[in-house]
């Protein structure tokens, strides 16, 4: 048995790499809670405790999670419930209803998902749910009829909470509410939130009847703590089935984020966004390059996954345009800088490409006007270019007015990496004066 | 219209010799004896004073047992009175107070009754024959006897206990054609020595006056007289039904509904009925209150009903009260069908009772009342509506105790034999029925109100049929309810709620079985309906609910979560403290519009969490406790809410449906309120609406707003419509002015709850529970009476005060109190804005970005800037940080970040570079926030 065991510690390396990519991934696409949510401690607690209550004694509740994206509000709530649920009294007695204010976008459809979560459509028996007055209005009584000690308690999750708050007349949010706060089934709302201004939302008495709980979370995270964080995340569990793998799959790992050039890209992601799901992201590029023939994470990698996270979309696109194209977009940067920003319209564009072509005298660029044109409104279907406003569609085309939808920086960083640019092009474009 | 003919025994009632004595004061005469014969048949029963005597009830299988004490009537000898002394049947007695006997109960076996609440004088009309009543011995055995018409006496009952009776209370002397003397105060209109309490409005008091109301105490004392006829024997299954019952139609039913009130007239009117009434009411104590209730609701119906019709109130009154002679009319025995019909008689006889006394002399009078009984009877062949009455009387006064008792159905051929041998038995000229002289000037009402009646039985008798038929057999009745839940459908459990709420008042079930049945068809007929707040729901739905718990719930094991308990919201406090003058104002208002049955808006305004809905409730609770123990009269309670409904419409199907469980569109919903507040409908409960969040009733014509206002200024209404909302101007502000004028000006406003209000109110809340310092509690009130006075936040505040205390002990078991810093901590957690801590927390690059937006604004000079403009801005100061050069990319993502949780306001992201920019929050406190680190 223990021979056969050290046997299964050595996996092929194959398949070693296959078990890494599919743990490191659950982990990255947020598939797979941590064991233990890290740095906010005191807010779990908070919610543990505030759900127990609701679960054991049937005390209502009200209380809104609410934090930047990305700071694992989610992930705290989700950690709560686990170990709720963990509890077999609680498991027993406790009803769950999740809502999304991206799916759930009327209180008609939220009366509806609430009642199929809750198994109440069965009570109807076949009569086809009818009108919304007639699902509040069952949904209440539902809850009404409830009390505190002899009916099972409800949490509600609401994500997106604010997003509800846009519901007409907020008319879920105040009977939720209102249940809350009233000698009714007990339940307990949570809602999730990224609007720090969410309160401001409600309707005053619907402010009222919450109980004004927050649970606010920030991620307060260190540089040393972001750095330690991408280890641990990249870092394989001790469970591994190759503990020999895995150990130097962790030793990689280690040396890679004392790399001074890693330190530095990450030093510059974590500048740029403390919030998980970017730093997952980049880790999750840095994976995907993991295979059989290169079993560990090189800093070159994490390089270049860098630059993929960190390229401007805009200018990636201005390299598959076509030089006739690419000269339209100088000529509109041109007519932008003498113009301050004024819109222009394709036979400005036309006329400033026209004086570039006299100046430098070869036809190598002498296109028709109708090519011309074609060009122009493939920049407008990439949205590079954006017609002032849209009720000008009636004036002609060649007279229609836009605006470029670029910065000068991006069209700078195009040219330089543009493939075989000609210099005169280039030259047109740095240089001060069309 | 469908007109079944049916037999009926007519009766004349003749005094006999001259006036005994003559009161002056009254103007009554008293008369030694009655003569009583059966039309059509020579012989005439004699009835003298302190004979026993039936006196015909609801039931016909066993009429009232009484002794006549006292035979008088008015000066014109329209009226004839009997004082009785009252001997209860072992039926009346409800079924537990049976088991106080100790033994089996002999079925001939009654009880001299010494109960208070009883009518002991009845019209001389309703006397059917002489019986015989024996005085036995406590202890001496029951004689075998067949003999249906000897009853016998043992005990006597007060309605509480049984005691033992003296012989000499009870067997009669033979007592002489002239016989006692007559009493020195002789009531004709006797006042009422239980009168209602002191709640009885003035049209209460006019009832009491028009009716014959009981002294019992007054006719106990008197003589014994004696049985001087022994009966034929009477079988047990029909045993008394000296007068022919009556056939019923579907035609009668629908009249019997409209007629409901006068009904009930009629049956507390009957003394009989009235004795049985109190003697199957569970509650003893108020039954004579209930029945005042009854009556003068029904007066106030008539008077309505008349009103409308005639422009004579007087007139009405003289209707209402006389519908016990029309019902004895109906069963005077041989009635014969004839077509040729002179409608004044029968106005004649409805006004009887009411005429004013008049010394005639009986010689004088009878051939004219022979005369009025023959034209008469006809009459009532075909006038359907009044007839019902009588049934619907009689079947009324079939109470509970009958129907206990007797299980034997009877069928209709069945009953037609009876009828045809008694009338050819001269058993029937014992009971007859003398017609009273009539007054003219009731004449015009009372045929309006006979049209009237006439044309609702014409509509209603459509939709009725055998079934509703057979209802009025009241033998059929335990049949026919079974089969009716099982066809009811939907109906049926409807209907057992509203039969619940009909046993529980004491209510004959016969009747709220009607009355369900013909609201179930026609709502507006009978509004009166009061459901049960329990149920609002049609049967045909499911009852939808959150399941029950596996688990039951814990209790609160140490103080800081019994204090958490008692700082719930949700948890009901005893009482509501610093709202003593707004919840009596409400109270009064709302007191008052129930007395007097009248309607009224009113509008209560205060911010939220001040304790409107609360004080609201409060009151209702308390008006419904006052209303059971029947201090007012009963009324509905019906509350919506504008926030847990869909669409202002759905008010009036909310309204509805609470009110009559029914289930209808809005605009049916609308159609049918409208009806049932505008027409007079019988004996109607006042309705209390209570509107909440009013303002979201608003709709474009307001015509919503503008029916709830409306309604209570109907005059049949009787709506209390309280009204509430936040703000105090909102008639002002959104209302058009129809509707603002029909809300009126009754007005109150719920102040913010100062410091010390609050302060009260957790300590109300906590009652005695040790979990805060003084200090502690009057810091959060302070805190919150400064920010918004809303008692919600405050208990919020304590309870999470309470929280905290606990998880910041070391010891779970050794909390202390909660003090200062666990107060401050809840409130900062609660107040404290989360922007400064959120930009602290930002990336290094949203945080540039922040800068950057606001050197932009102080550059530009305005609040707003392009994201070009101020990604230049960020760009320079990268520089000026250090940073690597930001892309476009990165710095809208950093700005999108902080547009998503609003630290800044962003215009939709589709406008890429161009996309505005602004800041939710003030320059200062990011400036402060940045500076910090």
């Amino acid at each position: 048995m223990s021979k056969r065991k050290v046997k299964d510690d050595h996996m092929p390396v194959g398949e070693c790499i296959t078990q890494v990519q599919s743990i490191l991934r659950e982990r990255f696409c947020h598939q797979k809670l941590p064991e233990k949510p890290q740095a906010v401690e005191a807010q779990h607690k908070h919610l543990l405790e505030l759900l127990k209550r609701t679960a054991i004694h049937g005390e209502s509740n009200s209380v809104l999670i609410v934090g930047p994206r990305g700071t694992g509000k989610t992930m705290l709530l989700k950690c709560v419930l686990r170990e709720l649920l963990g509890d077999k009294e609680v498991q027993k007695n406790m009803l769950e209803v999740h809502l999304n204010g991206l799916l759930q976008t009327d209180d008609k459809i939220a009366l509806k998902e609430i009642t199929r979560q809750l198994h109440l459509e069965n009570t109807v028996g076949d009569k086809v749910f009818g009108s919304f007055a007639e699902n509040l209005s069952f949904l209440l009584e539902a809850l009404k009829k409830g009390n505190r000690s002899s009916s099972r308690p409800v949490l509600f999750v609401l994500d997106e909470f604010d997003l509800f708050a846009l519901h007409k007349n907020q008319t879920l949010l105040y009977n939720l509410f209102d249940v809350s706060q009233s000698a009714q089934a007990p339940i307990a709302v949570v809602g999730v939130t990224c609007r720090l201004d969410v309160l401001e939302l409600l309707e005053k008495r619907v402010k009222s009847r919450f109980s004004h709980r927050q649970i606010h979370l920030v991620s307060s995270l260190t540089f040393t703590q972001y750095l330690e964080r991408v280890r641990t995340q990249f870092s394989l569990p001790g469970s591994f089935p190759d503990a020999k793998f895995a150990q130097e799959w962790n030793a990689s790992v280690k040396t890679l984020c004392e790399d001074k050039s890693v330190e530095e890209v990450l030093q510059r992601h974590f500048n740029s966004s403390k919030d998980f799901r970017s730093m997952h992201m980049l880790l999750m590029l840095c994976l995907s390059r993991v295979s059989v023939a290169k079993p560990t994470v090189n800093p070159s990698d994490l390089l270049e996954a860098s630059r993929l996270c960190l390229s401007d979309a805009k200018a990636d696109m201005l390299h598959g345009l076509s030089i006739l194209e690419l000269c339209l977009i100088i000529a509109m940067k041109h007519l932008n800088d003498v113009y301050e920003g004024e819109p222009f319209n394709l036979q400005m564009v036309h006329n400033e490409f026209k004086k570039f072509l006299q100046r430098k005298s070869n036809s190598m660029y002498n296109f028709e006007q109708p090519v011309v044109m074609k060009a122009f409104e493939h920049l407008q279907q990439l949205e590079l270019i954006r017609p002032v406003d849209a009720s000008s569609a009636k004036t002609q085309r060649e007279y229609q007015l836009m605006r470029l939808m670029l910065d000068h920086s991006q069209i700078m960083e195009a040219l330089q990496k543009y493939p075989q640019c000609p210099t005169d092009v280039k030259q047109w474009a740095m240089s001060a004066f069309g | 219209m469908k007109y079944v003919t049916r037999l009926r025994v007519r009766r004349v009632y003749k005094w006999r010799g001259q006036p005994v004595s003559f009161n002056r004061k009254l103007k009554t005469q008293d008369f030694g004896s009655l003569a009583i014969s059966v039309e059509g048949l020579p012989r005439t029963t004699i009835i003298n004073t302190g004979q026993h005597i039936l006196i015909e009830g609801g039931d016909e299988d066993s009429p009232y047992v009484a002794r006549v004490i006292r035979l008088f009537g008015d000066e014109s000898g329209k009226q004839k009175k009997a004082a009785v002394q009252w001997f209860v049947r072992v039926s009346e007695v409800p079924a537990p107070k049976l088991k106080l006997l100790g033994r089996e109960s002999h079925p001939q076996e009654i009880f001299y009754y010494q109960g208070r609440g009883c009518d002991d004088e009845v019209d001389a009309e309703s006397i059917l024959r002489p019986v015989q009543v024996k005085h036995l011995d406590a202890a001496a055995p029951f004689p075998d006897s067949d003999d249906k018409d000897t009853f016998y006496v043992k005990l006597s009952w007060d309605s509480k206990t049984f005691k033992t009776v003296d012989a000499a209370l009870v067997e009669s002397q033979p007592a002489p054609a002239s016989s006692p003397p007559p009493k020195d105060k002789p009531s004709l209109p006797p006042s009422p020595p239980c009168s209602p309490p002191a709640a009885a409005p003035a049209s209460r008091a006019v009832s009491r006056r028009a009716l014959p109301t009981p002294d019992p105490t007054i006719m106990r004392k008197a003589a014994s007289g004696e049985v001087r006829y022994s009966r034929a024997t009477m079988s047990a299954g029909r045993s008394a039904p000296i007068e022919a019952e009556c056939l019923h139609s579907a035609t009668k039913l629908s009249a019997s509904k409209c007629l409901s009130a006068k009904r009930r007239n009629a049956a507390a009117r009957t003394p009989g009925v009235r004795k049985k009434l109190q003697l199957s009411s569970p509650e003893k104590m108020i039954h004579q209150d209930v029945l005042s209730q009854l009556l003068d609701e029904d007066l106030e119906q008539e008077v309505m009903l008349a009103q409308r019709l005639s422009s004579s109130p007087p007139q009405t009154l003289s209707v209402t009260n006389s519908l016990s002679p029309l019902k004895k009319a109906h069963r005077a025995p041989g009635g014969l069908p004839d077509a040729s019909l002179k409608p004044t008689v029968v106005i004649n006889r409805l006004s009887g009772l009411d005429s004013p006394p008049s010394p005639t002399g009986d010689e004088a009078t009878s051939p004219q009342q022979q005369l009025e009984v023959e034209l008469q009877t006809p009459r009532r062949r075909q006038n359907t509506p009044r007839r019902t009455v009588g049934t619907r009387t009689e079947q009324k006064a079939t109470t509970p105790s009958w129907r206990r008792e007797t299980q034997s159905l009877k069928e209709p051929a069945l009953e037609v034999l009876a009828e045809v041998e008694n009338e050819n038995s001269p058993v029937l000229l014992a009971a007859t029925t003398p017609r009273s002289s009539k007054r003219k000037s009731a004449q015009l009402v009372s045929s309006r109100i006979r049209k009237q009646l006439n044309l609702v039985a014409n509509q209603l008798d459509l939709n009725s049929d055998g079934e509703d038929e057979d209802e009025f057999l009241p033998s059929k009745k335990e049949l026919e309810s079974s089969e009716e839940d099982g066809e009811g459908g939907g109906l049926s459990s409807d209907e057992e709620v509203v039969e619940k709420r009909g046993r529980r008042a004491a209510a004959p079930r016969g009747r709220t079985r009607h009355m369900t049945r013909s609201s179930s068809r026609t709502p507006r007929k009978t509004p009166s309906r009061k459901l049960t707040p329990s149920t609002p729901r049609t049967p045909r739905h499911a009852t939808p609910s959150i399941p029950s718990r596996t688990l039951a719930a814990r209790q609160p094991t140490n103080v800081l979560e019994e204090a958490r308990t008692r700082l719930h919201v949700s948890s009901v406090p005893e009482s509501l403290p610093c709202r003593e003058q707004e919840f009596q104002d409400i109270y009064s208002f709302v007191e008052s519009k129930i007395i007097d049955g009248t309607g009224g808006c009113m509008y209560i305004s205060g911010v939220p969490g001040t304790g409107k809905t609360a004080t609201v409730h409060e009151v209702m609770r308390c008006l419904q406790h006052v209303a059971d123990v029947d201090e007012i009269p009963p009324f509905n309670f019906v509350e919506i809410n504008g926030m847990k409904m869909t669409d202002p419409h759905q008010a009036y199907v909310q309204i509805l449906q609470k009110l009559t469980g029914q289930k209808a569109t809005a605009d049916h919903a609308a159609v049918l309120l409208e009806k049932r507040f505008s027409s007079p409908a019988p004996r109607q409960e006042t309705t209390v609406l209570l509107v909440d969040e009013l303002d979201l009733l608003w709709t474009r014509k307001q015509n919503v707003m503008y029916n709830l206002f409306d309604w209570p200024t109907r005059r049949h209404a009787r709506l209390v419509v309280l009204t509430i909302a936040n703000t105090m101007d909102l008639p002002e502000r959104i209302m058009i002015n129809r509707v603002a004028s029909r809300l009126g000006l009754t007005r109150m406003s719920f102040q913010p709850y100062g410091f010390k209000q609050l302060q009260q109110i957790i300590t109300s809340r906590l009652n005695k529970v040790k979990a805060f310092e003084e200090d502690a509690l009057q810091l959060v009130s302070r805190k919150v009476a400064a920010l918004s006075g809303d008692a919600r936040r405050c208990l919020d505040i304590c309870r999470r005060a309470t929280e905290i205390c606990e998880h910041s002990a070391p010891d779970p078991s050794a909390t202390g109190l909660v003090g200062m810093s666990h107060v401050m901590e809840a409130l900062d957690e609660m107040f404290s804005s989360p922007y400064i801590t959120a930009i602290k927390c930002a990336s290094v690059q949203e945080q540039l970005f922040l800068r950057a937006v606001i050197a932009e604004f102080r550059r530009l000079g305005l609040e707003e800037a392009t994201f070009q403009q101020v990604f230049v801005q960020h760009q320079a100061l990268c520089r000026v940080e250090g940073l690597g050069p930001v892309g476009v990319s990165e710095g809208r993502a950093a700005c999108q970040r902080l547009g998503a949780c609003r630290l800044l306001l962003l215009e939709p992201s589709r406008l890429g570079l161009l996309q505005r920019v602004r800041l939710n929050v003030s320059q200062d406190d990011v400036l402060y926030a940045l500076k910090a680190d």
